[in-house]
């Protein structure tokens, strides 16, 4: 029997449920679940950029010993293309078969697939497989898509043009601009891979005797694969395909999408009747892993004599790599110029954006998406102003914040933020840094000769994705609610099935702290189950910082169901009427007469064996709720980071680097702290190392040993603080904390780099990322 | 071609025929069944699949099985002992030093060595011996702080 308890969960540090079995060993990632019959899928892929294919000949490939089946293209007939779930007006979609049977798009993109019964067999026979190519001319750099004299990748998409796509006042920037002093700068946010530690893997079975698929996938969103896949790629009924997602190891974007992969194996397990799984390898991660971020953008921002921003105009060109990706029209505009209003009161404001195509793998949503490339944009346009007009980089911003606010401020982009108090953040930081004896500081290196620097980011997100209705009217082909079903087990145990999706957030913690407070028991009584559509209610999954503020507030509305109608059989049990029941420390009693009462057990119980109940209402005890939000949640912040450049290599080492994040309320503060200290990694990382790099069509950073991930010895301790601005929009007043590292980090690093390098007549850095070499050549081109 | 390996497993005897090309990891995820050794690439960069092999901090995807013949090897399966979580694991626990988990294995058997050859590590030294981990989720904060914490507690159990 369940037992009560007083004990509050929420807002305490509570160590994590999940770890017991990743500390020992004993987590399941998709690798790690063993099927008896299984078969191994390697893919052939295009070693070109762009190559039509002549012909494959996999005869040989085919003798190979434990070869089972090879499938090219051609074989997979009444196969649609993969989808893209977000449409913008005109958008040119291109076909995106799973196995390319004409021409291949970019390095990576997959022609064949060989299945055998041991992966080294399937491997040693793809090497046998002879495909005839006829190179094609290809373009892969972003600013050369649109060029004249570029080959046209796709047919549908003349200019290789996705889409044009804009927003603002274009007039009134105009006029803003008379007479201000405008600040043009040319800014390049480079593109990344977001190498999640698990590459992605997937297990496909088919049931025969059944007709039921059941998949296993490094998954963010179960539900969402098992719809695009099944529905609109394959053509069979969802009802017959299970979608599990276990143990994901990290995801930052990449693993919402639909990729090739998991379509052609479970295509291929229905016709070989066998289970199939595909690991991916770390090169074949960097091959065909969605890529995030890649515009070069045109920025101009003016200002009035007193430092005031008067208007800002924006052109950018987003690479959206070969094809569609599932939500990759939304990254570069709804996520990205919708943001552009920043924290700062902005007169006016005009962005255009345009979606390109390049024989380079698909970009999608990467950790903040869109979000990084905003803030990244106005901190560094600031900062620049700020150096033209001479002005101190604290004190024009303080000019420019928004006021406080607690319900509603109506940007010049489309979004209507929530509640913020943006100068609150900025002053504890300040605080934090000791702004003043920084200077000072500062001062005396630059005597010494050494170049050290500091740079602000005082940023804003949206995250809390995101209400239907709005994101619908945008182009998006789903909904963006959350869902909850809360089961009360008959001894009083409770299992929570929620829609949302933990690959390292933590969710059995805090899902279980919000249930164990709102029943008032223990949370061992309490389990969380995620990530299989076989047991949980149709859910949208985690990304966009969505998980505690959506998912968290639709297990709240079934949390609350269930005391509802707990009252209604207490107030049976008590001879009272349920409105004079209350829920107190997990018990029902009359209001006012705790000694009247009886517990969450005896509820359930009843409910169960509902021999004295209440006349007219059904047993059991089990509530579902789907959370719609009304808006997105608007968490925002200032970080600062101090760097000091060596002026002989270019090297930067970062000196400290300090945060301040408004999440709205905070469920687990050693949960948010972690997944602040992991997003500024990769925001720094973004800053300093990280970069895919094509070089005629070849991605030449395509291991581990060519593309510079983040290590322990290149990054300080993190100095972390908060404010606390409770979000309205939700019942829990939180805002979301999953991306707001990775949002700041990069341009408070790289303020700092230009600011460390003032002295030497630097005021820009066009591209990043700011390694020993590119700081190294600015030192080498500047004026002084 | 097949070739006999014989070792030892967190205590327990295996004896295989393998191939030759058959990587230690593969090897002990796939023949002996030990899923919590990992793989997150394939240039030993990550250090995910960081086991103990004769009581050295290896990368298990560096080394061929047959080249393990006759080792000693502890795999994160056989770190806890009687059901009792080593100070590393219980560290990585208190101080939050994971998060997806998939790093976490070798991480903690990184450490292990480490704190062998540093039973009082200063930061730096902690930073630098975790060279050859990547962790995507943590930001590494949180794992320098964990194996401080497992440092302390080792120090104390020997006084």
């Amino acid at each position: 029997m369940a037992t009560a308890t007083a004990e509050r969960f929420l807002g305490k540090s509570i160590k994590r449920r999940e770890d017991p079995r990743f500390i020992t060993g004993r987590g399941t990632y998709v690798d790690d679940v063993k099927l008896p019959g299984t078969t191994y899928a390697v893919f052939v892929r295009s070693p070109h950029a762009r190559a039509r294919i002549k012909t494959i000949d996999t005869a040989a490939a085919a003798k190979h010993p434990g070869v089972v089946a090879i499938f090219t293209g051609k074989d997979m007939t009444g196969v649609n293309s993969l989808p893209c779930g977000w449409l913008l007006p005109e958008l040119k979609i291109p076909p995106h078969p799973p196995l390319a049977s004409e021409t291949a798009s970019y390095v990576g993109d997959p022609v064949a697939v060989v299945i055998a019964e041991t992966h080294d067999a399937a491997q040693d026979a793809a090497d046998k497989v002879q495909v005839s190519w006829e190179v094609l001319p290809a373009v892969s750099a972003t600013d050369r898509a649109i060029a004249a004299g570029t080959p046209q990748i796709h047919e549908v998409a003349p200019s290789n043009t996705a889409f044009t796509w804009q927003i603002g006042d274009a007039a009134a920037v105009e006029t803003a601009f008379r007479g201000a002093t405008v600040v043009k700068k040319r800014i390049v946010n480079q593109r990344l891979v977001a190498n999640p530690m698990e590459p992605r893997a997937c297990l496909a079975r088919y049931d025969a005797a059944t007709g039921d698929l059941t998949l296993w996938v490094t998954s963010q969103n179960p539900h969402v694969h098992r719809l695009l896949m099944a529905a609109f790629v394959l053509g069979i009924p969802e009802h017959k395909v299970r979608v599990i997602a276990p143990d994901v190891g990290g995801g930052f974007g990449s693993k919402i999408f639909l990729y090739n992969e998991e379509t052609i194996c479970s295509w291929a397990t229905r016709k070989i009747n066998r289970p199939v799984r595909w690991t991916s390898t770390r090169r074949e991660a960097f091959q065909t892993d969605a890529h995030g971020r890649d515009h070069v953008t045109e920025a101009e921002m003016g200002f009035d004599g007193q430092g005031k921003i008067v208007g800002l105009r924006v052109q950018t060109i987003a690479n959206l790599g070969a094809y569609l990706s599932t939500f990759a029209p939304a990254v570069p505009t709804y996520l990205y110029a919708t943001l552009l209003n920043g924290v700062y009161e902005m007169p006016a404001i005009h962005a255009a954006v345009t979606g390109v195509f390049t024989n380079t793998v698909p970009v999608d949503a990467y950790r903040g998406a869109g979000r990084p490339e905003a803030a990244y944009l106005l901190e560094r346009m600031i900062e620049a102003g700020a150096a033209a007009l001479k002005m101190d980089v604290t004190e024009i911003r303080r000019k420019n914040f928004i006021p406080k606010f607690d319900n509603g401020y109506q940007t010049k982009v489309a979004l209507n933020y929530d509640s913020g108090n943006y100068s609150a953040a900025f002053d504890k930081l300040l605080g934090m840094l000791d702004y003043r004896k920084f200077r000072a500081d500062q001062d005396a290196a630059r005597k010494q000769g050494r170049l050290v620097g500091i740079g602000f980011s005082t940023y804003i997100e949206a995250c809390s994705i995101a209400p239907s209705k709005v994101v619908g009217s945008l182009g998006a082909q789903a909904g963006l609610y959350e869902s909850a079903k809360v089961r009360v087990h008959p001894t009083g145990g409770v299992t929570v099935y929620t829609g949302s999706h933990s690959h390292g957030q933590g969710h059995e913690t805090t899902f279980s702290q919000l249930a164990a407070d709102e029943l008032g028991i223990p949370m061992e009584q309490i389990e969380i189950v995620h990530g299989d559509t076989g047991a949980i209610p149709f859910g949208m999954g985690t990304y966009g910082s969505r998980s505690a503020s959506v998912g968290g507030t639709a297990l709240l509305m079934s949390l609350n169901k269930i005391k509802e109608k707990g009252k209604k059989i207490a107030a049976h049990l008590l001879e009272a009427s349920p409105g004079d029941i209350e829920y107190v420390n997990g018990q029902f009693q009359v209001k006012g007469f705790p000694g009247k009462a009886v517990p969450f057990g005896q509820v359930a119980l009843t409910a169960y064996v509902p021999h004295n109940y209440p006349e007219g209402l059904e047993p059991g005890l089990e509530e579902t709720s789907f959370y719609d939000p009304s808006n997105f949640c608007f968490p925002f912040g200032a970080h600062a980071c101090v760097v000091e450049v060596d002026r002989d290599t270019g090297h930067v080492t970062i000196l400290r680097y300090l945060a301040v994040d408004d999440v709205g309320n905070v469920m687990n503060p050693m949960i948010v702290d972690g997944m602040v200290h992991g997003g500024i990694a990769q925001g720094v990382g973004q800053a300093l190392w990280e970069g895919a790099v094509y070089d005629g069509g070849q991605l030449v950073t395509g291991s581990m040993m060519d593309y510079a991930l983040p290590k322990a010895d290149m990054l300080p301790m993190y100095e972390t603080d908060r404010t606390v601005t409770p979000t309205p929009v939700n019942p829990l007043g939180v805002k979301g904390a999953g991306e707001t590292g990775t949002i700041a980090a990069t341009p408070a690093v790289v303020n700092a780099v230009v600011d460390a390098l003032a002295p030497l007549g630097i005021d820009h850095i066009e591209t990043m990322p700011l390694n020993a070499e590119r700081v190294w050549t600015a030192m080498r081109n500047a004026k002084r | 071609m097949k070739l006999p390996v014989k070792l030892t497993i967190n205590g327990q005897t295996h004896s295989h025929e393998v191939e030759p090309r058959l990587l230690l990891v593969h090897y002990i995820r796939e023949t002996v069944g030990l899923t919590g050794t990992h793989v997150g690439c394939d240039t030993s960069q990550c250090g995910a699949c960081t086991i103990l092999m004769n009581g050295q901090a290896v990368k298990a995807c560096t080394l061929f099985a047959v080249q393990a013949d006759g080792a000693k090897i502890t795999t994160i399966e056989g770190l806890a002992k009687n059901g009792e979580l080593h100070p590393i694991q219980q560290g990585f626990w208190e101080k939050h030093g994971l998060q997806c988990g998939f790093c976490t294995p070798g991480m903690i058997l990184a450490a292990h060595q480490m704190l062998e050859r540093y039973p009082n590590p200063s930061e730096e030294q902690i930073r630098h011996q975790l060279e050859g981990n990547l962790c995507r989720c943590t930001g590494y904060h949180n794992i320098v702080k964990a194996i401080q914490w497992a440092a302390e507690q080792m120090a104390a159990a020997k006084k």
